[in-house]
């Protein structure tokens, strides 16, 4: 690469009290090419982005923009430089219309907007756009990855010459993912744009970027083209020496206990439209079940209802042989726990403490409390120091706030707490969102853990592969029905693929 | 330890950015700003007389902004420890009136639990209506202020009201003998001692207990709550019941130790100055008790501003309002001052 590359990171240093995040990072991104930034969960990949969008402000170093020295302060300023972002969560203003997010977003904005002018430029360029949307559609009405195709065209229409990806695939399908990542490279192709791609995902890498970085720790490990590199060798940039978690080989269990029973189970959207209908599900000791399918096909609900979030419209949830109201008392007699996707919206609570939000199962049990109703914090931080050092939490702290810490660490920090206990049925969705591979080993060998000790396990995903290699038998949920059942043995990719798509 | 830290420096910073937007409001009044800090402090504190004053005024202002903490703290924003308030002292009036005769504790006792739990009451359907209803609860709460003194006015003025109280109508009295005593030769009543003695408790509560925890669970994320399987409605409940019988125990306080019986003094703005001193506070039910004194220093301090440096009444409002605004702008600053961010200790 003789050419000047369009964005330098320079020694960049960043400290957040004084946990170092980022030591001396230096990165190089190509004009007109695709480069990934790699990393296990924490290592700062998420940390260095936000210091070149001046979301951050770095302790120290240097960015360079089109070769010249930039100060970027503050997100506007990136954006009027032309360095635009998609962030790890959505940043779509929920009850606005996608013509009114994109214009809101643009720096200098005027005081009064000439509104009908505004839409008619922004509908002249939808047609450069890789993908077209009715600009007066609001928000609401988008599934995740139609808003993760928003976020993009939003910063293409603010002119947008460098785009920074943060795990923009985690929310979309395989199938989604590859659309929206050809049409991105496309737009490369031509020079006109250069994008930075933080991602988890090898098969991504290999497929897409055209240069690899890769960080450890905070510590920059190094760069390479990605036609000299090979998934492993890059696994083994990402973690050093260590080796990954073996997954146990699977127990056979002799008699079939039924542990769950789902009978007839209706449930409703928020709109009132029904998401899941007469559904029945068995669940048997000592099994995963897996359940398949593109999101929005009522895994949610289903999720929410067994978690005790929603209450089904019809039908009849019944635990070992008696009717479940997912009420706390029940969950501890039948050892029932539940983790749905998104942790920090569903499942912990952003500013209480790592060591709280680790303790939410358990703070009202005998070995955490005295006389009943007194809570022993002592109790509860030895808890959670034990399994930060368990599970390899990066954290601060058992004090620190758990909306703090890195998306994949908060996850690790939710599954120790749900997976360190006794378990008779566990219900997982997604819970290898925003892993890193390593995590994710480890991860799927605690679940087949689980299993070979007896829980009976309701994984919910959409990645095949996943339930492909976890589960013992499997469904395609479609439209609120599970429409097929196989196994991983006997599986047809071509006719689960039929299924998914409904029909 | 460091997040305490963190919270008494921003604090004490709001404080004293405040005393200077005072002493820049009081300069345009014409007046020294020394001097009007002086006579505030002499006012507020300045003399066992004057503590007294602030004492008796702090007594209510520590219940009243429990009605606003308790529910804070499982994420709703009542303002309704005014009418509460009203409700707690006009059925404690109603009670003692009814049974005045019986010895004097049995009334004492059956005011506090009549008032306290009709106030509790009170509040707790502003809960009620927010679970279950999704009515907002800071409107809700704010109109029932409204309702709770409209009935008072029309029983101090129609069916309850005592022939002799001319140009203050008022309820018959509950009776001398009933009614609170004072601590010593003070004229300080032992309605202090409750104030502190609730916020103790209410403290204890919420940060050594489990209800304490699973309020702050349900506070922070109720799907978090809900996913637990925490029995939420009952905590919301019963975090707005506690709120309304505190604000309610201030108005059976007015009373039985002030009144002797039910009027407009019920009404007379502690369960909005609660609101202040909650928020000033954080919700913390401890930290309560000292911004009560400081608040009601700086009501207690009113008159002698009035006469001594000819400033309106309304003066003390002003400095009230000028410290919310610091109090609240400084919650922007959690998090983002560097040396006061807490140390690691394992990476
Ligand atoms: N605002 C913050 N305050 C304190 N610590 C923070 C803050 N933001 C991030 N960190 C810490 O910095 C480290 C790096 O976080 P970062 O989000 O950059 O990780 P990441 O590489 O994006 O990981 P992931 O793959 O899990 O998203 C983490 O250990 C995290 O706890
Ligand atoms: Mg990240």
């Amino acid at each position: 690469m003789t050419e000047q590359p369009i964005l330098e990171a320079l020694s960049i240093c960043k400290q957040f009290g004084d946990v170092r995040v980022l030591n001396n990072i230096s990165l190089k991104l190509g004009r007109g090419t695709v480069h990934a930034l790699l990393g296990e969960n924490g290592a700062g990949k998420s940390t260095l982005v936000k210091c070149i969008m001046g979301y951050y402000r770095p302790d120290d170093g240097q960015l360079l923009f089109e070769g010249r020295e930039a100060q970027i302060v503050s997100p506007e300023q990136a954006t009027a430089l032309g360095i635009g972002m998609v962030y790890q969560h959505f940043t779509l203003i929920p009850n606005m219309s996608i013509a009114e997010n994109i214009v809101l977003s643009r720096p200098n904005l005027p005081a009064v907007i000439n509104w009908p002018a505004e839409i008619s430029q922004l509908e002249q360029r939808m047609g450069e756009m890789p993908f077209q949307f009715e600009l007066r559609r609001s928000i609401n009405s988008l599934s995740a990855g139609e808003k993760q195709k928003v976020e993009i065209i939003k910063q293409l229409l603010l002119n947008a010459k460098v785009l920074i990806l943060d795990e923009p695939t985690s929310v979309l399908t395989p199938t989604e993912a590859d659309e929206v990542l050809d049409k991105i490279y496309q737009l490369t192709r031509d020079g006109k744009l250069s994008v930075l791609i933080i991602t988890h995902k090898f098969r991504e890498v290999m497929k897409y970027a055209d240069d690899v970085t890769v960080l450890r720790k905070g510590e920059y490990i190094g760069s390479a083209k990605v036609a000299d590199v090979d998934p492993e060798k890059l696994a083994k940039m990402m973690v050093g020496e260590e080796t990954l978690t073996q997954a146990p080989s699977r127990a056979s269990h002799k008699n079939r206990r039924c542990v769950v029973q789902i009978d007839k189970l209706t449930v409703n959207n928020e709109q009132g439209l029904a998401a899941i209908s007469n559904l029945d599900l068995e669940l048997y000791a000592g099994e995963i079940i897996g359940i398949a399918g593109v999101s929005g096909n009522g895994q949610k609900q289903l999720t929410e209802v067994l978690g005790g979030q929603r209450a089904p419209l019809s039908g009849q949830l019944r635990v070992n042989g008696q009717a479940f109201g997912a009420s706390r008392r029940e969950m501890v007699e039948h050892q029932f726990y539940c983790l749905p996707e998104e942790p920090l919206r569903n499942a912990c609570v952003a500013n209480l403490s790592v060591a709280d939000n680790i303790a939410l199962r358990k703070f009202d049990s005998p070995a955490f409390t005295s006389m009943k109703w007194i809570v022993k914090r002592k109790a509860i931080r030895d808890f959670a120091l034990d399994l930060i050092q368990q599970y390899k939490i990066r954290t601060a702290g058992p004090e620190q706030n758990i909306g703090a810490l890195s998306g994949g660490n908060v996850q690790r920090a939710v599954l120790a707490r749900e997976l360190a206990q006794a378990l008779s049925v566990l219900v997982v969705s997604n819970p290898c969102f925003g892993l890193d591979f390593k995590a994710v080993a480890d991860i799927r060998a605690r679940l087949l853990e689980a299993r070979n000790q007896g829980t009976a396990v309701l994984l919910l995903s959409e990645d095949l592969d996943e339930i492909l290699e976890l589960s013992d038998r499997f469904f395609v949920i479609s439209g609120g029905q599970l429409v097929y059942q196989t196994t991983p043995q006997e599986a047809d990719l071509q006719t689960i693929g039929r299924y998914m798509g409904g029909h | 330890m460091l997040k305490t830290v963190e919270i008494w420096c921003l604090s004490l910073g709001a404080l004293l950015l405040s005393m200077l937007l005072i002493a820049a409001f009081i300069f345009t009044t014409g007046n020294s700003p020394s001097e009007v800090f002086h006579s505030l402090y002499r006012g507020a504190f300045g003399s066992w007389f004057s503590w007294q004053n602030t004492l008796v005024r702090a007594a209510p202002l520590m219940l009243t902004a429990l009605c606003t903490a308790l529910p804070a703290r499982v994420g709703l924003i009542v303002i309704g420890g005014e009418g509460a308030m009203v409700v707690g002292g006009l059925t404690a009036a109603i009670t003692g009136i009814a049974i005045q005769d019986a010895p004097s504790f049995m009334v004492m006792s059956a005011m506090m639990i009549v008032g306290g739990g009709c106030a509790g009451l009170w509040i707790l359907a502003v809960g009620a209506l927010r679970h279950y209803r999704n009515v907002n609860e800071t409107i809700s709460s704010l109109l029932l202020n409204y309702i709770a003194i409209a009935v008072l006015n029309f029983l101090v003025v129609g069916v309850l009201k005592d022939p002799a109280t001319l140009n203050n109508p008022s309820t018959y009295s509950i009776g001398e003998k009933n009614m609170i005593t004072s601590i010593g030769d003070s004229s300080v009543h032992w309605g202090l001692v409750y104030g502190l003695v609730v916020c103790l408790a209410m403290w204890f509560v919420a940060r050594r207990t489990t209800f304490g925890f699973a309020a702050d669970v349900t506070g922070g994320n109720i799907r978090a709550a809900r996913l637990v399987g925490l029995p939420v409605a009952k905590i919301v409940l019963l975090s707005c019941f506690l709120g309304g019988a505190a604000a309610g125990l201030a108005g059976v306080i007015e009373i039985a130790a002030i009144q002797g019986r039910a009027n407009s003094s019920l009404n007379a703005g502690y369960g909005y100055a609660g609101i202040l001193v909650a928020f000033l506070a954080r919700h913390n039910p401890l930290a309560i008790i000292p911004y009560a004194l400081l608040l009601g220093g700086i009501q207690a301090s009113g008159g002698l501003l009035q006469r001594a440096h000819d400033l309106p009444d309304a003066t003390v409002a002003v400095f009230q309002g000028i410290i919310f605004m610091m109090i609240l702008s400084s919650e922007m600053l959690y998090g983002r001052i560097k040396f006061l961010q807490p140390k690691s200790m394992i990476s």
